[in-house]
This record gives structure tokens, sequence and C-alpha cells, in this order.
């Protein structure tokens, strides 16, 4: 049992009925323990090392439609019994009465165990792989002014207990490293960036070198300095392999989240069964893939991860659910009620997020583009799910001229409509990647998630380059 | 309250070795918030968090560790974990915490009891009130995503070995609602909040009209074509923009090269009308605050003045390194090392309102929301784009709503490019207050 330990079961089981002392119809016991570690690396120096520790319980009681939350560092007994007064109180609407709970352990079986604990790893040995990341990064070249690199790992283990009589938890251990680099020229400068983060331990680096990483972040720093203002206009555009999944990520996933479609903020509400994208694409959300960024054992309802099929060849087939939508709608969970920390409300998010090989050579792709743009890598996006329409930054980006991939371009925006980019995608490749570790935020909440495509091309996307 | 934090803090700071300077920053939060959906209450949270960080700088070198509890037998594990990182850390000559340097603490009301006298259900009637009245604003507004109601009072203290012994406390809260409006097959949304000290303080049919405005102004909006022109933005717009432009006159990101201004310090960078000031001390902002990150009295700074970058914003380290003195400006929570950043920047206002402004420009176009900034501007290079919704402008007022379009140019060209500051400045919930800004010579992308 992984989250053994935290609370005793006996207690767990109090707390239960504390909780649903006023009447409530459900009650839950969200408890996590969390060590984190990281180290900054920035102009040489190793400017710090940091650890943290987060440890309490989130209470939650439901009656009918209203939820009653509180959260509490304290473990004890004394104070979760505290909390579960407090979120009793906050929905207090239902008829008094007693109920005891009997648990059930359930064990999930988490995609990718850590084989080695970073914290079981000297310090020394982290603040190593900072220097040889900087090394690496500053031999690529004079024009290389600034290297930054950064290491970050996290233990979390959580215990999720509640008045079904379910009792389980998940054990979830992520490292992450990323490496920045600036280079000057004569056009000014130029920044690139390259991370890698998987839900494993620190045989992340026995995976990956980090110097090879050090010097793509290098490369596209330098590349960038040649790189002409971005056109502005509608264009087609080319997605690379592994860096555009936040496209989808952004374009639909939001939107096919149960608790917007529950409240009508969603372009996706009543179309399952409609076809909503070209038939070329299925997405899937799959919470199992063994060390992927968004991969768990369980969500943080203690439900198992799993894979959810959202499109199938262009028809949308589900939603994602999390506890509350699911049991309004009478239907099975699907892993996807996911929460920051026991400070917050778990509610519907996405896991691992991407889009299935299509049958289209790659090359082809770029070489049956006129004129147009590839985005090799994608940056940070946001959509508004009531109206489809969303945003993202391209980080690496080039120009298609005549079927061929030519000049590298500067930093813009993408800008488009969900529901009309998913009906636009005119062809997809067969060169799936998984792209680089995300945190995606909702209602000011943030949780690791992954994202992967192989290359595709939509027909037209407005881009937002400085070029007039 | 703080009596108590600053009980720990000094029982940490009594176990600083001999030769090594400790900083200890305690905090404590409690917080409510309540959110309604049709008419019932959807979920009522209520939180208490507390936790302290423990920064050690020895040889030079520094360390960091915190913890979410004030547990007594966790304040030890994290002095410890701390001295044992900074001897992994790299000696660099300007590390070192901030010392007291005279500047008195501003006298400012950022506290009021009376926040936990209001019983639970007069807040939960703030978002019932508020939900109800965006429903009767407009007949458009089909739904209501989410009516809330928030508060939360904080309590901080920061103690050093240097002889820093800063405290702090502030309530808030907090209305806010997001309509959906529905017109002829076409969905908008939009946004509407009040901000106060304590609940008397709200507006909520102030914000039930702005939410109701935003979410129907924009209905029925079609793709502009593209083109350099002339655009106005919200003051919410603008407060997002100056947030982003002040992130680059600190200390850190010049140090860093990561500022475009970092060798402009006395040059003309904007237009004469352009006055970029950070006032922490302005009790009309709701991020007003005594001190700063490092326990210093925060001030005011005036950053850029008639168009003239004057100064960066400072912690003690950035100051120690660039020869210069802490502006005040450390900023971070208990779980960070200070970083540098503004509190409350705002634009001196100008003298016209909004509908004159757009009189003046005769044909352009208003941004009213914008979307990606952050991932839009490029602090380095000073590259601009963003997706941008808005209204047309034509001969000076109002017209057909725009939505899909990207506005770009570089911040270098946008500053000389700023024609005039609105009157209309708006105190917000975040680190910059809005008021309208006119720009010219943007490039417009559209169909």
């Amino acid at each position: 049992m992984p989250a053994a330990g935290l609370i005793d079961d006996d207690v767990v089981t109090r707390v239960l009925s504390a909780a649903l002392r006023t009447g409530g119809d459900f009650a839950e016991v969200f408890a996590e323990d969390k060590r984190s570690s990281s180290a900054y690396l920035d102009d040489g120096k190793i400017e710090e090392l940091s650890s943290g520790r987060d440890r309490g319980a989130g209470i939650r009681v439901v009656v009918g439609e209203t939820t009653g939350f509180a959260h509490t560092a304290d473990l004890s007994e004394t104070g979760l019994l505290a909390a579960a007064e407090a979120a009793a109180a906050a929905a207090r609407e239902g008829g008094a009465g007693t109920r005891t709970v009997a648990l059930t352990r359930t064990e999930v079986r988490h995609p990718s165990p850590a084989q080695i604990q970073p914290s079981d790893v000297a310090k020394a040995t982290k603040v190593a792989l900072l220097q040889r990341a900087d090394g690496a990064a500053r031999a690529a070249g004079g024009d290389i002014r600034q290297v930054s690199a950064s290491y970050a790992d996290s233990r979390r283990r959580i215990l999720i207990a509640n008045s079904d009589g379910l009792l389980t938890g998940d054990d979830q251990v992520r490292t992450l490293f990323t490496v920045g680099a600036v280079a000057l020229g004569d056009t000014g400068m130029q920044t690139g960036r390259e991370s890698i983060g998987h839900t494993i331990g620190f045989e992340l680096f026995d995976r990956y070198d980090v110097e090879e990483l050090a010097r793509a972040a290098a490369e596209r720093a330098l590349t960038k300095l040649a790189a002409r203002p971005a056109p502005t206009g509608e264009l087609p555009v080319v997605i690379g392999p592994g860096g555009g999944g936040v496209l989808f990520h952004e374009a639909c996933g939001h939107g096919l989240e149960a608790d917007l479609i529950a409240k009508g903020a969603s372009v996706f509400k009543d179309r399952r069964g409609e076809q909503v994208a070209s038939p070329l694409v299925t997405l899937v959300d799959d919470g199992t893939v063994a060390t992927e960024w968004g991969a768990f054992g369980c969500d943080d309802e203690g439900t198992p991860a799993q894979r959810n099929v959202l499109i199938q060849d262009g028809i949308l087939t589900d939603y994602m659910w999390d506890f509350l939508r699911s049991r309004k709608e009478g239907r099975p969970r699907s892993g996807n009620g996911r929460r920051q920390s026991y400070q917050h409300l778990p509610m519907v998010r996405m896991t691992n997020t991407f889009i299935l090989d299509g049958p289209d050579d790659p090359a082809s792709i770029v070489s049956g583009t006129e004129h147009g743009v590839y985005v090799a890598k994608l940056g940070g996006g946001q959509v508004n799910t009531a109206t489809g329409d969303f945003v993202f930054g391209m980080t690496e980006a080039y120009l298609i001229e005549n079927g061929e991939i030519t000049e590298p371009l500067r930093e813009g925006n993408l800008i488009g409509n969900g529901p009309e980019v998913l009906q636009n995608i005119e062809a997809v490749g067969n060169d799936f990647e998984f792209g680089p570790p995300g945190t995606c935020g909702k209602d000011g909440q943030g949780v690791p998630v992954g994202d992967g495509v192989p290359t595709l091309r939509v027909s037209k996307l407005t881009i937002g380059g400085s070029a007039a | 309250m703080s009596d108590e934090l600053l009980a720990i803090a000094d029982r940490v700071i009594g176990w600083a070795h001999d030769g090594e300077q400790v900083e200890v920053v305690v905090g404590k939060s409690r917080s409510t918030e309540i959110r309604v959906y049709e008419g019932d209450i959807e979920s009522l949270s209520s939180a208490e968090s507390q936790g302290l960080g423990v920064r050690v700088v020895v040889d030079g070198k520094q360390g960091f560790a915190y913890a979410g509890s004030l547990d007594p037998d966790v304040l030890h594990e994290v002095l410890d974990e701390a001295r044992d990182n900074a001897a992994f850390g790299t000696p660099d000559e300007f590390l070192g915490l901030a010392e007291p340097d005279g500047v008195p603490v501003p006298d400012l009301d950022l506290y009021r009891p009376g926040l936990f006298d209001v019983p639970t259900d007069r807040k939960v009637a703030l978002a019932l009130d508020l939900e109800r009245a965006v429903r009767a604003a407009d007949p458009r507004i089909s739904g209501i995503e989410a009516a809330e109601y928030a508060d939360g009072v904080s309590e901080g203290v920061v103690v050093t070995t240097t002889g820093i012994r800063a405290t702090g406390r502030d309530s808030a809260c907090y209305v806010g609602a997001y309509p959906l409006a529905t017109d002829d097959g076409d969905t908008k949304t939009g946004f509407g909040f009040s901000v106060g000290r304590e609940p008397s303080e709200l507006d909520v049919d102030a914000a039930a009209s702005d939410a109701a405005q935003r979410a129907t102004r924009l209905l029925g909006a079609v793709k502009p074509a593209g083109g350099r022109m002339t655009v106005v933005l919200d003051p919410y717009v603008t407060a997002q923009l100056i947030g982003i432009l002040a992130g680059t006159m600190n200390g850190e990101a010049v140090l860093k090269g990561r500022s475009l201004f970092a060798d402009r310090l006395g040059d003309e960078i904007a237009s004469s009308v352009f006055t970029l000031v950070d006032d922490p001390t302005n009790p009309l902002a709701y991020t007003a605050s005594h001190t700063d990150g490092e326990g210093l009295a925060t001030r005011r700074n005036v950053l850029v003045e008639n168009g003239v970058l004057q100064k960066f914003a400072h912690n003690a380290y950035t100051a120690r390194r660039s020869g210069t003195v802490s502006t005040g400006s450390a900023v971070r929570g208990f779980k960070s090392t200070p970083g540098v950043g503004c509190r409350a920047v705002s634009l001196v206002p100008g003298t016209r309102s909004q509908p004159e402004l757009l009189a003046e420009v005769g044909d352009g176009i208003l941004v009213s929301s914008v979307a990606g900034l952050h991932s839009g501007v490029n602090p380095v290079s000073g590259d601009f784009s963003t997706g941008a919704e808005g209204l047309r402008i034509v001969d000076g007022v109002l017209g057909q709503p725009l939505r899909e379009f990207t506005i770009a140019s570089t911040l270098q060209r946008m500053l000389k490019d700023v024609v005039a500051v609105g009157n209309d400045v708006e105190w917000l919930p975040m680190s910059a207050a809005g008021v309208s800004l006119v720009l010219r010579d943007i490039s417009v992308s559209g169909t």
C-alpha cells in the first residue's frame, strides 16, 4: 500500500463517520505527503538548492448538489475530526444521521513505479548534472551568453478513502530537468529551452543525456538569431511530431471536460456521436501511459488511471469525468478527477492527451505544402471553452516555401477556433511522438500533463507575427 | 496573532550557528471560498494554511527549505535541511540577507477584523445576489458558469539574524461572476468582479453590470481585415501589458541578461506621456503591502518618468550586485527564496476619458481582451504578439465587435507608439492597475 502510514485505517473510518454526521450522502478523505527538492544553476553558479515538504488532508462532504470542503495540515485524529466537522457544517442541509463506513482496500498498479528514489541520490550528483548541462550549452558557440538549468523532483504519496468504502492510494514520483540558453547576435537576443520530465525516479538520467539536451537548447537559441519575423494572417500550418500536442489539449481537450459540459460552457456540449473532427483524427486521453508526465496509478479521487478514447475517426465518443459529474449522470468515472494538492477540490482534468498516428508520410505532408508555416514546438496556450477560441505561442517555427522548410521564424502567436481546426486537419502522419512535460492550469490549480502528436497539417490557422 | 508567528521565527533564529546568516519567514492564512450555481451552493470551502521557509547563507553560499506546517518537530528539520543545501551552492560575494535600511514602514490600513464577524450565510447571499443580478442584467445572458465569493486573511513575519523583524497582515474579499451570453447561435463569455478589504466594500451591482456587458458586447463578432492601425487598450488589457513590462524592469532580469532594457537606464525608451510607477504604499492598490519579502519597508518607485527609464526594482541581492540599494521589491511566499518584482504598478493617468480618446482616434480597434499574452511576449527580444478580441472604432465611436485576431509589434516600438493615457485608472486584484491606453501603428492580423 503506497500511502500506508499516512493515516491509520480506524482513524479514517471515524473521520468519515464524523464527516457524514450532518447527513451528507458522500464523504471523502484525501491525504497527501509530498516531498520535493530542486536545484538551480544560472550564469555558471549553483544559485540554490531547495527542499520542501507539504503534508495534510482535505475532507469533502457532498449533500445533493452541494459540496463542503475543509483542509488541514494536521494529520492527527483531532485535526482531521475538526476538518471533517468544518466540511460537514458547510454541507449541512441533509438530515442528521449516523453511518458507519466499511473500508475495502484497493491496490492500484502504478504504470511506472520509480526505480531510483531521487531522495536516495546524493545532492552532489544532482548538482553535477546542472554543471554538465551548463558546460555543454556554452560549448555550442560563442554567441551563447547565458545558460540556466534546473533540476526538480517530487514524491507525492496520497491516500483516498470515501464513504462508498473505497480505500486506496498512490505513490507518484516525478523528475524534471530543464535547460535554457540565451544567444546574442546582430538582431538581438534569442532564447532556446528544452525540458525532459517523466513520472519516474532518478533513472530519468539513464534514459536521457543532459548534455545533449543542453546542446539542443543552445542550438535552438542560435538558430533563432537568424530568424525573420513570422508572417501575419491565415496560412496552412504543419505541426511537427511531439511539439504540437498542446494544440489538441487547448483546441478540444478542455472542451471535453464534463464539468464544463454540464454548465453549458463548452462548444462540444450535446455533440456525442457527431462528426466533430476530420476522419483522420483519433484523440485519446490516457493516464496509464508508463512514464509520461501525466501518468499515475489512481487519480485524486481514487479511480485507477485508464485509457479513454474521446474522438474516434473524427466522431466524438465521450467526455472526461470526475466523481461528481459521473455520479450525476449515473456512469463510471474515467480517472480524470485530479487536484493540485490536499488544499484543493478535485475537478475534471486531462492526463496525457494525444492524437494517434494517421496514414500519411511526414515528408509528404511538408512537401505537399506550397506556402505555410512549420511549427516544431508550441509554447503555452489557453482556450475559451465556451467559444472554442484558443491561442498559443510558437517557440520554434520555420517558413515552408514551395514544399520545403526554409527560414526560422521569430516568435509569434497562433490563434484559431477548436471545432474549426479539428475539421481543418487535412493530413496526419505516422510518426507519433510525445512532447515535453507540461503543467495545465484550470481554476487556479496546476497539474502535470502530457501530450503528443504525429506530424499533421491544418489547412489554415491565423498567425500573429509582426511582419507587415 | 503575529506574536505567535514571531515566537516561532525567534525560536528558529535562536538555533543559528556562529558565522551563518539565517532568515525565517512564517506565514499563516485563513480563507473561505463559496461557489454558487443556479441558485444553490455548489461548494463551500474553508481552509487554514501555514508554514515556514528558512534561508541560510554561510561562506557566501545559500540554501533554502520550507514546510507547509508549523509543527514543533518540523522547525529544526527545515533549518537543518536549508543548512545542508547551502553546502552545495556556489560562493557569491553578493549573497546575503537584507539589513535594516531605516526606511519607515508605511502606515496602511490593510486589515479589517470585521471580516471574521460576517456570518457565512451573508457571504453565500452575496454570491447568490451576484448570480441573480447578472442574469437579470440582460436577456441574452444564457448561463453563469460560476458565481463566487472568496475571502482571506493572511499574516506573515520575517525575522533574520541581521536585525530584520517585520510583521504584516491583511484581509481581502472578492465576488466574481463568469456569465455566458448567447444570441442567434453565437456564444460569448464575460467576467465581472468587485474587490474589498471587507464585504461591506463589495459592489455587487457594478460586478454584475461589468460581467453582463463583457459577455454581451462581443456577440456577433467577426474577424477583422488585417493591417497597421491605432488600437485602444481597455484598462484590464493595459494592466496585463504593464505587468509584463514591469517584469522586465527588475534587477534580476537585468543581471541575468533577460531584459531588453538592461543597458537603457537614463534613455528615452517610451513616449513622453508614459510614466510608470510601482507603489505598494498606495492604499488604493489591493496588492499594497507594509513590507517586502525580505522585511524591508515598501516604497514608491518611479520606473519610467515621462518616457525616460529611471530605475529598476531590486531586492537585497540584486541591489548589492548592481551597486545600488534595495527598492523594497523582494517578492516571495514562504515556499521560495525572494525574487524581485513589482507589487502595484500603474501608469500616471492622462486627462481624457475613454470616449474622448476614441473620438480622437477616429478609426481603429478597441482591444477588450487578450489571450496568450505571456507566451506571446518575449522579454528578451521584445517580440510581442497576442490573440485579441474587441470592437471596431469607426468615426470615433464603437462599432462592429471583432474576434479571433492578433495584435503584434515589439515592446520597444509599442512604448514609443504610446499616443495617450486615459484618466480612467482602475485598481484590480493583481499587481498592476488598469487605464485606457492608445497605441498607434500596431500590426493587426485577421482574415
